[in-house]
């Protein structure tokens, strides 16, 4: 049941789409999948869009090339409680900390964040400093984001720090 | 996400700018509350046409020449939701162009859910609460595919039916009904051949019908030809007395469809009807 993403073998566009998660009849959560800065592949990020619709939660996608200014923007005017920053730039290290405190600055703090991409290893220990909940990376499979998202949402319901501007000690896996 | 405050301090906070407590009321209104806003008589633009026309592109394009003229624009863009998942995949916004960057634009993605009656007993509120909190211009986007798709658009008091070229027959956007509600309509991506013959075609089609015609207008949200004098129609447009009155009858459809659908004895009088213990008839007199 659980949808690789990536290069994974054997893996065709039709078999992703077929592998969908099971159907829960109610909205999940809203959640916005943004594309930071002067990065053009949104494959990933549109693969994620689709399986988290899937998953039952409400997905606004923003498009390529945004500012961390806009990305605060589009959080704040869809309400969303979840962000997914994709980057395969290699400017994760600046724009996703100015994204994180843009957001603590206009008091969105309860918003949970988490990242994909091409994000080394060696620079989740700092993202996840920042409050970034969760790194995936090439093979991730789309039902562990989705188990992610289940947890978060289980942590925003029991009033644990979940969100950028709360305590950051805990973090996905 | 409206937590720590309370619906009145949160109305009040919007009503003097904040932007984020605006957003939270909307969801508030979006999961079933109630806010009272006042009377303000809300500015309201519904657009829609066939999926893939330029909707979005062309809104914004509207979006930009209302900004240059001092009008601060909020768009409620409505999409579908998934009948299997629940889940829904809003994008309609990243067609919008500059709209990310200013603060004279609010641009919220609705999902139809799957509301009783659809969106529509939520979309008076909200665009209450817009014309409340100073946003001069609202615009409602739908895909305008089906009956429940009219009747969001009916929700504003002037109906913009974008079209374009190479989409077949004019026969199917008759067939939808949404033809009769249009003030305007726009045939979109005037930059390609064929756009003329689609303008002409939807003149000869809406020139039969007893009905004052809705101007046609050719506009290219691609290259921006024609979307001043597109601007110019929405704006001096005044409405007809028949349409207006083809739009409340959607929405008191609506209305009553939310009514039925909300009935306590719903599942039973469903049930009823199925095994054939009652009639249609007497299954709707007995929900009244």
């Amino acid at each position: 049941m659980s949808i690789p993403v990536g290069n994974a073998d054997g893996l065709t566009p039709h078999r992703l789409l077929e592998d969908c998660p099971p159907t829960p009849s109610f909205v999940e959560m809203r959640i916005v999948i943004a594309k930071p800065g002067l990065d053009g592949h949104d494959r990933g990020a549109k693969v994620i869009a689709r399986s988290l619709r899937d998953g039952g939660h409400e997905v606004v996608y923003t498009g390529l090339r945004k500012t961390p200014e806009e990305i605060v923007r589009i959080v704040m005017d869809e309400d969303a409680s979840v962000l997914g920053l994709s980057t395969l730039s290699g400017a994760h290290d600046v724009l996703v900390p100015a994204i994180c405190n843009k957001l603590r600055e206009e008091e969105l703090s309860e918003v949970v964040v988490f990242a994909g991409g091409i994000i080394p290893s060696y620079d989740h220990d700092s993202l996840h400093d920042q409050g970034v909940r969760a790194i995936f990376g090439p093979g991730a499979r789309t039902s562990e984001i989705l188990e992610f998202l289940e947890v978060a949402s289980q942590r925003i319901k029991s009033g644990q720090p979940v969100g950028i501007g709360e305590n950051s000690g805990w973090r996905w896996g | 996400m409206a937590m720590g405050l309370n619906a009145p301090d949160l109305l009040k906070s919007a009503l003097s700018g904040n932007r984020r407590d605006l957003s939270r009321i909307l969801t508030s209104i979006e999961n079933g509350s109630s806010f009272e806003v006042g009377t303000q008589d809300p500015w309201t633009l519904g657009v829609t046409g066939p999926p893939g026309v330029g909707k979005s592109s062309l809104i914004g394009r509207l979006i930009s020449s209302w900004v240059d003229r001092g009008e601060r624009v909020a768009v409620l863009a409505v999409d579908p939701s998934s009948p299997n998942s629940g889940g829904a995949l809003l994008a309609d916004r990243l067609r919008m162009g500059a709209i990310d960057s200013g603060d004279s634009v609010f641009v919220r993605s609705l999902a139809t859910r799957n509301h009783p009656g659809g969106l529509s007993s939520c979309l008076s509120p909200m665009i209450g609460c817009l014309a409340a909190c100073g946003w001069s211009r609202i615009v409602i986007e739908t895909v305008g595919s089906g009956q429940s798709e009219i009747r969001i658009v009916a929700f504003a008091d002037k109906v913009l039916l974008v079209d374009g070229p190479d989409r077949g027959d004019t026969v199917q956007a008759e067939k939808a009904g949404i033809m009769e509600l249009a003030d305007i309509i726009a045939i979109n991506k005037s930059d390609l051949p064929n756009s003329q013959q689609a303008a002409d075609s939807v003149r000869s089609a809406i020139g039969l019908s007893q009905v004052p015609q809705p101007p046609v207008h050719l506009v290219s949200a691609h290259d921006g030809s024609g979307v001043d004098e597109l601007l110019e129609a929405i704006e001096s447009c005044s409405g007809s007395h028949l349409r207006g009155r083809l739009r409340t009858r959607e929405r008191m459809l609506s209305a009553w469809d939310s009514r039925l659908l909300d009935h306590p004895r719903l599942n039973e009088v469903l049930d009823a009807v199925e095994t054939g213990s009652i009639t249609l008839d007497e299954a709707v007199e007995s929900l009244k």
